[in-house]
């Protein structure tokens, strides 16, 4: 029943797209569009949610390849990624519902949007590998169209350019692991592709593939250099869809290929998730610090929460592979709950950069400043979500944050010293790159909603329409519940860990207090609901007392600033002055900078210039080597353009001979 | 019964980190005045400095939002939290287990974050200045704290600070990696409560300073909250190095009253060394180049990290 109730209304999200389609001269479209998008969204949602009978239904539909069909089919990980994909899909269209109608030329947007969900849909559902390859590349395809909407811009249409190539490059990889993984008998359905046997050298090549393929559409990094071009180019509710949503379509394809469908793990397989999950983790939010484009510094630290959700996947492996069941939920759990606090607040920041964009018309940073006096409600909002993606307690980015750290401290219990001495390590980048977050989110909010405007526009400013707060509102209200009663959601997870780890966490709805303990109290424990009552308590009671026994009066005055503040909003900290100390100390790790100031000479009356130059080396020392090598082997193999018809006849018989040879070997 | 008494205890401690935090200070300021033959005001002088602030009128810079307005109060609200969560001189005192070590770290954290917001809000230059470099700190201390919390809890088996006082009051021993921690976190708490040779407290010169330059527009009981939350942090770390590395004395929360004013006398005693030793290395230093403090937080971070791997080394874990 709700695999069908999920399929029928897939369908409805692709007639919406034609409806779309037909409709374009009705001046209501756009809002009927993201109505019905909404409707069908949460319907979807209930599927996921709702009770399904058998714990996995599954079913086989006459479309795509003749005599075999399409296979698709829920289970508990299929259902929790469902959720989060249609929560995510129903907020952006609520939010779409006011912020559409600032869309210049909305046929851009409106066919494709649907598609887009609908696509993602699929990916979850689907349950053989052409269905999955065929809906991932519809979702990408998709979401490349609503990338270039604003396609007047050179910049998105570089950024278009770029997320295809990367793209179909992630898609050419899954290709060749999902034909490694049917190998030569064609299995192609995942019921017998989980029966078949592996070798090792056979797991070890699906795993890379399943890294390179899945790692480029999470943004993976060194895989991630379309992510912060492609995300924010796209209108603000499809930016949330792809760094809220479609990401984590891509973990979903990882952990079903690797913690399902390739069988029973071996230790060194968590090597590759963490080392690499690690790295994105810190590469991802040194950029977001310097970043000055407020939804590319979004888009950057979604590659850092990304890292975060591999550390504790290749965590979940390396216990998983030593059979020990407990600290493997505990992992697992730890990456299902990110997945889930990065949709709700990335999104929600990715809606906040909307309204300041369709409220003051500026990206950058460095020309706002104040928005807390123009847009207030809108400025509230993006606090909350800045503290929960800091990972500061009491919302739910530290709940998932501090189980990822709890599964590192069980690390001693691991039997190979390779993984033993590896997770220490990931837990400093971890922590370093908790830490730095929270100092990028100080400098995004500080720079963009406090201090004095910068520009008119940023004085001016207004809060955007009802919907646009309402569905922020709602987000917020879901990261403190998620924060407060981590319990509900952890016990909501327990059985898709037990059915892909083998394990579960021990019932944590039953604990006193509704607190969490992953092992047990003796242990560890937190308890979000507790910390936020005794700090609401302290702060309340130490108002009251101040106000009855001490003073409540209040004057306004200028501003002191040491005895005189300058007039010109310009003499306050920018955004880049702002990351300069950390752009020194540890900005060596991603980027080269170089810092060139030109002193005129004295006497002379021109300003001193400063300008930075910041290089990406994953760009100078990967991918730039990548694209000459391209170009000379383009070049090279253009002679063969000029052949003779017989020495075409004869390549062709060569190459003939090569592949058949290859066969019979 | 053993309820009300559980809940006692709790109270009681909340109320005496509160009221030490203030004579802390104004014991290291005696020390340090004494120790430059100067007299030094009163123990009590810092209280008495509180209670007028909270009794002035404040003056709100002109554009300061509603945020800058609540700011102290969180500010003061976590770390009074996170300061009372901590064993002082009971172990598993009745909410002990609320939050684990991470988690007090963790709200020392949240506290920074609108410290530095609040630093903001304003527009200044100086607000600016003070909350960059309270963001790079930040982000060097973090972490190291985060590696010293791995080596106490990979030895002691646990995250809870009640347990982890707990199994080092049992398993008594000099071990190189705890030294090490020591070592890590004595650096981390001088950083994070802007001790010399990071910030210097006393000091208005303008270039060098950090916390007074985020708390720099602050007046009246805003600025009383603020600098009371910045007393109970340095009470809390000295709660930490005293609970972990040196948990003598320490009662338990089912113990009779006797052990527990046993505890408390050592907690007070512990306080006063600690405030002691501070005020004796503030003293013989100069405060270091700002960006000096990444390698003197850089070297918290190592030690944190070497610490780590010498349990791993030395353990057989």
């Amino acid at each position: 029943m709700p695999l069908y109730l999920a399929l029928i209304c897939v369908g409805a999200l692709l007639a919406v797209s034609v409806y779309a389609i037909v409709q374009r001269r009705n001046p209501d479209i756009s809002r009927n569009v993201y109505r019905l998008c909404i409707a069908l969204c949460g319907v979807l949602f209930l599927a996921a949610v709702m009770p399904r009978g058998a714990h996995v239904v599954s079913t086989t539909l006459p479309l795509g390849l003749p005599w075999i069909g399409m296979h698709f089919r829920i289970d508990v990980l299929s259902a929790f990624f469902l959720a989060v994909v249609n929560l995510g899909g129903a907020a952006a269209s609520a939010y779409a519902i006011g912020y559409g109608a600032h869309e210049k030329d909305p046929m851009r947007v409106l066919p494709f949007y649907p598609a887009f969900l609908a696509g993602m849909n699929v990916v979850v559902l689907a349950d053989d590998a052409f269905a999955f390859l065929v809906a991932w590349e519809f979702m990408s395809l998709a979401s490349w169209a609503l990338v270039l909407t604003h396609h007047h811009e050179a910049e998105n249409r570089r950024a278009g350019f770029v997320y295809l190539l990367m793209a179909s490059f992630g898609g050419f990889a899954l290709l060749m692991a999902f034909g490694v993984l049917g190998g030569v008998g064609g299995a192609y359905d995942f019921a017998s592709i989980r029966e078949s046997t592996k070798e090792a050298w056979k797991s070890g090549l699906i795993l890379a593939l399943a890294m390179v393929g899945m790692g480029s559409k999470a943004g993976l990094a060194p895989l991630h250099i379309w992510l912060p071009l492609a995300h924010p180019a796209a209108p603000s509710h499809v930016s949330a869809l792809m760094s809220g949503v479609m990401t984590k379509v891509a973990v979903y394809g990882f952990i079903r290929v690797v913690f399902d469908l390739l069988g029973p793990p071996a230790f060194w397989w968590s090597v590759e998730p963490m080392t690499f999950g690690a790295a994105s983790a810190l590469i991802g939010v040194l950029f977001a610090t310097i970043q000055s484009d407020l939804k590319k510094l979004l888009a950057y630290s979604t590659i850092e929460n990304i890292g975060i959700i591999f550390i504790a996947l290749g965590l979940a492996l390396a216990f998983k592979a030593n059979g020990l069941a407990l600290p493997a939920a505990l992992a697992f759990t730890a990456a299902l709950f990110h997945v889930f606090n990065h949709s709700l607040f990335k999104s929600l920041l990715f809606f906040g950069a909307g309204a300041v964009l369709s409220g003051s018309g500026e990206r950058s940073i460095e020309r706002l400043g104040g928005l807390i006096h123009s847009m207030p409600k809108t400025a509230f909002l993006f606090l909350g979500g800045c503290v929960a993606i800091s990972a500061l307690p009491p919302l739910n980015g530290f709940v998932s944050e501090w189980l990822v750290f709890q599964a590192i401290l069980l690390s001693p219990s691991l039997p190979q010293w390779t993984v033993k001495l590896l997770v220490p390590a990931i837990g400093v980048a971890l922590a370093l790159s908790a830490a730095l977050g929270a100092g990028c989110y100080i400098r995004a909010y500080g720079v963009a909603f406090l201090g004095r405007p910068r520009s008119e526009a940023a004085r001016v400013a207004q809060d955007p329409d009802r919907w646009s707060l309402g569905t922020m509102a709602a987000l917020l209200a879901l990261c403190l519940l998620a924060g407060l009663l981590p319990s509900l959601l952890i016990d909501t997870i327990s059985p898709a860990a037990k059915d892909f780890v083998g394990g579960r966490m021990p019932a944590q709805a039953e604990l006193a207090w509704l607190s969490i303990a992953p092992i047990a109290q003796s242990r560890s424990s937190y308890n979000g609901l507790l910390v936020f009552v005794f700090i609401l308590f302290s702060a309340y009671s130490a108002k009251w007392v101040i106000h009855k026994f001490g003073s409540s009066r209040s004057r306004r005055a200028p501003a002191w600033d040491c005895g005189y503040i300058e007039k010109s909003p310009t003499t306050q900290y920018t955004a880049s002055s702002f990351a300069q100390p950390i752009r020194r100390t540890l900005g060596v790790i991603a980027f080269s900078v170089r810092e060139r100031l030109d002193m005129p000479a004295p006497g002379e009356m021109r300003a001193a210039r400063l300008s930075v130059d910041i290089k990406d080396r994953i760009f100078d020392y990967l991918y730039a080597p990548l694209t000459r090598a391209v170009e000379t082997c383009a070049s090279g193999l253009n002679i063969l353009g000029l052949l003779s018809i017989q020495e075409y006849l004869a390549l062709v018989f060569g190459a003939l001979v090569f592949l058949l040879v290859l066969v019979a070997i | 019964m053993t309820f009300l008494f559980d809940l006692m205890a709790q109270g009681v401690q909340m109320l005496l980190v509160l009221a030490l935090a203030p004579l802390l200070i104004g014991f290291i300021r005696k020390m340090k005045a004494r120790l430059l033959r100067r007299k030094g005001p009163p123990i009590i002088q810092p209280w008495r400095d509180l209670i007028r602030l909270l009794r002035k009128e404040v003056v709100l810079a002109e554009n300061a939002s509603w945020l800058y307005r609540s700011a102290p109060y969180l500010i003061f609200a976590m770390t009074w939290v996170a300061a009372s969560l901590a064993p002082t001189f009971a172990t598993g005192l009745m909410f002990s287990w609320s939050a684990d070590l991470i988690a007090i770290i963790a709200l020392l954290g949240s506290a920074r974050f609108f410290l530095a917001l609040a630093g903001m809000d304003i527009g200044t230059s100086f607000g600016g200045i003070g909350s960059s470099r309270e963001a790079m700190f930040g982000s060097l201390a973090e972490p190291a704290t985060i590696m010293i919390v791995f080596t106490v809890s990979y030895i002691a088996g646990t995250t809870q600070l009640s347990e982890i006082a707990a199994f080092m009051a049992a398993n008594l021993e000099l071990r190189a990696s705890v030294g090490m921690a020591l070592v890590g976190l004595l650096i981390v708490a001088i950083a994070e409560n802007g001790r010399v040779p990071v910030d210097n407290p006393a000091t208005h010169l303008e270039l060098t300073m950090v916390h007074e330059a985020m708390v720099l527009e602050y007046s009246g009981r805003y600025l009383a909250l603020i600098e009371l939350a910045s007393a109970l942090k340095l009470l809390l770390y000295i709660s930490l190095i005293a609970c972990v590395f040196f948990p003598v004395g320490l009662a338990t929360h089912d113990a009779d009253l006797h052990t527990m004013a046993i505890g408390l006398g050592a907690y007070i005693l512990k306080l006063a060394i600690g405030g002691g030793a501070l005020a004796l290395f503030e003293t013989s230093t100069a405060k270091m180049r700002v960006f000096r403090v990444p390698d003197f937080l850089g070297a918290g971070l190592m030690l944190g990290l070497l610490a780590t791997l010498l349990v791993f080394v030395t353990r057989n874990l």
